[in-house]
């Protein structure tokens, strides 16, 4: 039995410096030292509406882009609607202050509420699926709300608009109202960019570069992705709401389509991984017209191409050019580090999980039509085993494997882990009960720097960490010892496959499973790689690991199996020790074919 | 009103089948190319200019005028392929949705700047606006519109199913690396999926602009109502698409006359909203699934 955690006090300071917002006050100080700065310039700015129209016209818009990143930059979905969402944010702080005389602020949380319900709804509707449809289904809310805007005249006014719009009564004047719009930007790129830092912030980006490995990691993609849009809807609520208190006077034309192509082309320009990409996104396309007034027949237009030009030269927008050039190679974490726990059966039994046998499968199948890839498979996986899935190519290994871990629905028969039947769960659902997985193909977070992907691992839900000190923790154990700590800060696309391969293990290994699902973990490794990871397992068994893995690689299996399971065409044709496996004529004719009659 | 009946539905499934022929050429290109494309509608919206400015300044006859915008819409679709989509083709599907995003706005703010914002008229395909069957006045351009929806069908269906070319294009779709060690040259079958796909945006365009006015934003109106029939139908299925497109010209046409005008474009998005609430894959399912 390996020692309880240690606390997250005892872990060395470097080690939270890896990952800024492991400490709560992170952020704050800038944000105080901004907060100062802009009062002070509020205060000195000249008092011309001209020019403080159009700084206030930018404040506002920067809330609605920091919205954008959001649900884009963080989660990787295309929302065509945020001046829409603007729009709704206008009109409802309106609506209240000017028909029903609600106090600003609370129209404008009423208007945050109103948008993010309504980006909760949408998103409900679209986000089950592939990110082109709510680019789609956005466009729609767009149109529609267009058109109720300026058709419902009773409610809206129509194309007039509403006029008279009020400012909190102490904040009325335009450097005050200015001053507070400043305050709530600051805010929204503090939220903005700490919600990159934070456990909800790398489940969204964990489900923009691989939605699949995101569920296996215990994700529930369909929820993060609508909350994503949720925030991002509420953001744009803000902005609309202060929008409409800056200028007094809004109308349906303000929040077209057009608009809302606009925000995503400051956003994309600016970088729309970065809330600091978003404001400098923001004013510079807010402020760059005015300068370049000639061109406001054909601005659409520039708009358009630019938004094309930007994907393909500066794909991270302005800042995060920078942010690359100005990248500096972290220092590698030292100090000692908690166990890391990989005895199985620790955390079942606080789940009620017991047994002899980690994984129960009676009768599965999956048939694909008239393919029969899975036909009836029967076996079980002893607690603390490794236990070897083998066949030929083609067998249905990997398939039984996408059925295990709920990638696929079974078409007959029962899989139990710890005796907990999983029936149709979700992939995410059966991660949460203490079964992780790896990919064939890798399956990292291209974004995210090694350390995170595998924090994702350790903040599966079930785990028995919590907190970010903890998690960090747990993280830099799992890659302590796959032996890749000194690369915890790289960026994960930047490793050799092998060790990619190896982040992809340390991921899993970071949740404490229960189980341990590998799949053909030594594809594409070169022999030396190949004995480093026989190594690996090795220890990993001795830990106590239940260990799943589907290979083709003999020598390996030899060396670590206590259990080898045959699969051909979807059946199960042996199932024992390995050497009396290895030695079964069906086995030996499925590998080599029939012997040939003498 | 119930009297119009018959006639309200010829005119919604004239309206539908524009909607299904744009949206034939965006089933293409996500099942060949594995591209959602959101700037499909402004291939109709080029395709109906450049037949405006063969007539009108250029003075071919309308028949030449009808084959060239198509021909030389099909010529643009390899130009859009290399300039949108070939340099992000490497990156995922998300920058390339981008990108021809920014096309979607690019192509018809150009179209603005050069010819204003005045919408034209174009005349029909033939000299005789109809004739009557029973109640029902038979408009010979919505006919034609329904008939070359159907000739279109026919087409994709034989490509796809019956030729080597479709094989091609489904097994470039499918795997572009197995495609290529087959030997299929998967640029070219690119370049071909995307010609092929405007020239069908520019057959849509020029057999609805006698319809509705030869204006820029008519490329938007067709690619909204385009995404959704595709979406109503199942993503990448083309019998799925048609029959979304004919749902939402009727439900546009019918909800138009009998609930409220203004409202008619929110019509087709209710029922895209409740198939998305209901069934999100779509009557026909969709087709791509990510292989594990």
């Amino acid at each position: 039995m390996d020692t309880p955690m240690t606390p997250a006090a005892a872990l060395p300071i470097e080690a939270l410096a890896v990952i800024p917002a492991a400490r709560w006050w992170r952020g704050l100080p800038a944000a105080l030292l901004a907060l100062v700065l802009v009062i002070a310039l509020t205060a000195l700015a000249p008092n011309d509406s001209y020019y403080l129209n159009i700084v206030m016209q930018a404040v506002t818009y920067a809330i609605g882009v920091a919205g954008i990143v959001v649900v884009l930059g963080y989660c990787g979905q295309i929302s065509l609607t945020q001046a829409g969402f603007m729009g709704m944010g206008a009109y409802v702080l309106a609506l209240l202050t000017v028909r029903l005389n609600v106090p600003f602020f609370a129209a404008t949380i009423a208007a945050m509420g109103v948008c993010g319900l309504f980006g909760l709804l949408l998103g409900f509707a679209s986000l089950r699926l592939g990110g082109h449809y709510l680019a789609m289904v956005t466009i729609s809310f767009q149109v529609i709300l267009t058109l109720v805007l300026t058709n419902w005249i009773d409610l809206t006014g129509g194309p007039d608009g509403i006029s008279g719009i009020p400012r909190p009564e102490l904040l009325s004047g335009p450097h005050a109202y200015l001053g507070l719009c400043l305050v709530l930007l600051v805010c929204a790129v503090l939220f903005t960019w700490r919600l990159k830092l934070s456990r909800l912030g790398r489940a969204m980006q964990a489900v923009r570069d691989n939605e699949i490995a995101a569920g296996t990691c215990g994700i529930d993609a369909f929820r993060i992705k609508v909350i994503a849009f949720g925030i991002s809807a509420a953001l744009g609520g803000l902005g609309g709401a202060l929008f409409a208190g800056a200028f007094a006077y809004i109308s349906p034309d303000q929040f077209t389509f057009d608009e809302s192509i606009v925000m995503l082309t400051m956003a994309l320009l600016g970088g729309v991984q970065s809330p600091f990409g978003a404001v400098l996104g923001t004013f510079t396309l807010v402020i760059l017209p005015e300068w370049l007034r000639f061109l406001r027949q054909a601005y659409l237009a520039i708009y358009g191409g630019a938004v094309i030009l930007i994907m393909i030269f500066l794909p991270d927008g302005i800042w995060g050019w920078a942010a690359r050039r100005l990248y500096r190679r972290p220092k590698p974490v030292q100090g000692r580090l908690p166990p890391l726990p990989l005895l199985s059966g620790v955390t079942g039994v606080a789940n009620g999980i017991t047994g002899e046998n980690a994984l129960e499968i009676e009768g599965l199948a999956k048939h694909f039509g008239g393919v029969k890839a899975v036909d009836g498979v029967t076996f079980a996986v002893r607690r603390g085993s490794v236990h070897a899935l083998i066949g030929p190519n083609g067998s249905g290994k990997t398939t039984f494997l996408n059925v295990i871990s709920g990638l696929y629905r079974a078409t007959a028969g029962h899989v139990r882990l710890g005796g907990v039947v999983l029936g149709t769960l979700p992939p995410h659902q059966r991660t949460r009960l203490g079964m992780t997985r790896t990919f064939q193909n890798i399956r990292v977070f291209r974004g995210l720097t090694v350390l995170e992907n595998v924090m994702i691992g350790a903040e599966r839900p079930g785990n028995d960490v919590r907190g970010g000190a903890a998690v960090v923790a747990r993280a830099l154990a799992a890659l302590d010892f796959v032996g890749l700590r000194h690369e915890a800060g790289l960026p994960v696309g930047t490793l050799p496959y092998g060790h990619q391969r190896y982040v992809e293990i340390a991921r899993a290994l970071a949740g404490s499973p229960e189980l341990l699902l590998l799949d053909e973990p030594a594809a594409g490794l070169n022999s030396t790689e190949k004995q480093e990871l026989s190594l690996l397992l090795r220890r990993l068994k001795g830990h106590g690991l239940t260990i799943m893995v589907i290979e083709h690689d003999m020598k390996l299996i030899e060396a670590v199996a206590d259990h080898i399971t045959v699969l051909n065409f979807g059946r199960c044709i042996a199932d024992g020790a390995p050497q009396a496996v290895l030695t079964h004529p069906e086995v030996v004719a499925a590998y080599l074919g029939e012997p040939q009659p003498a | 009103m119930l009297s119009i009946l018959p006639q309200l539905v010829f005119t919604g499934l004239g309206i539908g089948a524009i909607y299904a022929i744009a949206s034939l050429g965006f089933v293409l290109l996500i099942r060949a190319a594995n591209v959602v494309n959101f700037a499909q509608g402004q291939f109709s919206m080029l395709g109906a200019y450049i037949m405006l400015v063969l007539l009108v300044s250029v003075g071919v006859p309308y028949w030449l005028a009808f084959i060239l915008a198509i021909i030389i819409m099909a010529g643009f679709g390899v130009l859009f392929a290399g300039a949108v989509y070939w340099p992000l083709r490497n990156r995922g599907q998300l920058p390339v949705i981008i990108s021809t995003i920014g096309a979607s706005i690019l192509l018809p703010n150009a179209v603005l700047a050069i010819y204003g914002p005045s919408p034209a008229t174009v005349s029909g395909l033939f000299t005789n606006p109809g004739f009557m069957v029973g109640s029902v006045f038979v408009d010979t351009q919505y006919l034609s519109i329904i008939v070359a929806a159907g000739l279109m069908v026919a087409l994709q269906y034989v490509v796809f199913e019956k030729t080597m070319l479709g094989k091609k294009l489904q097994a470039t779709s499918q795997d572009k690396e197995m495609a290529s060690l087959l030997g299929i040259s998967v640029a070219g079958m690119v370049l071909v999926t995307f010609a092929y796909s405007a020239a069908l945006g520019a057959l849509a365009g020029v057999l609805v602009a006698p319809v509705l006015f030869v204006s820029v934003g008519m490329g938007a109106t067709i690619a909204l109502k385009a995404f959704a029939a595709n979406i109503i139908g199942g993503f990448g299925s083309i019998p799925g698409t048609i029959l979304g497109g004919l749902i939402i010209g009727l439900a546009e046409t019918l909800g138009a006359a009998y609930i409220s005008s203004p409202y008619k474009d929110a019509f087709g998005f209710i029922i895209l909203l409740l198939v998305l609430l209901m069934r999100p894959q779509g009557l026909f399912g969709e087709l791509i699934a990510e292989k594990a």
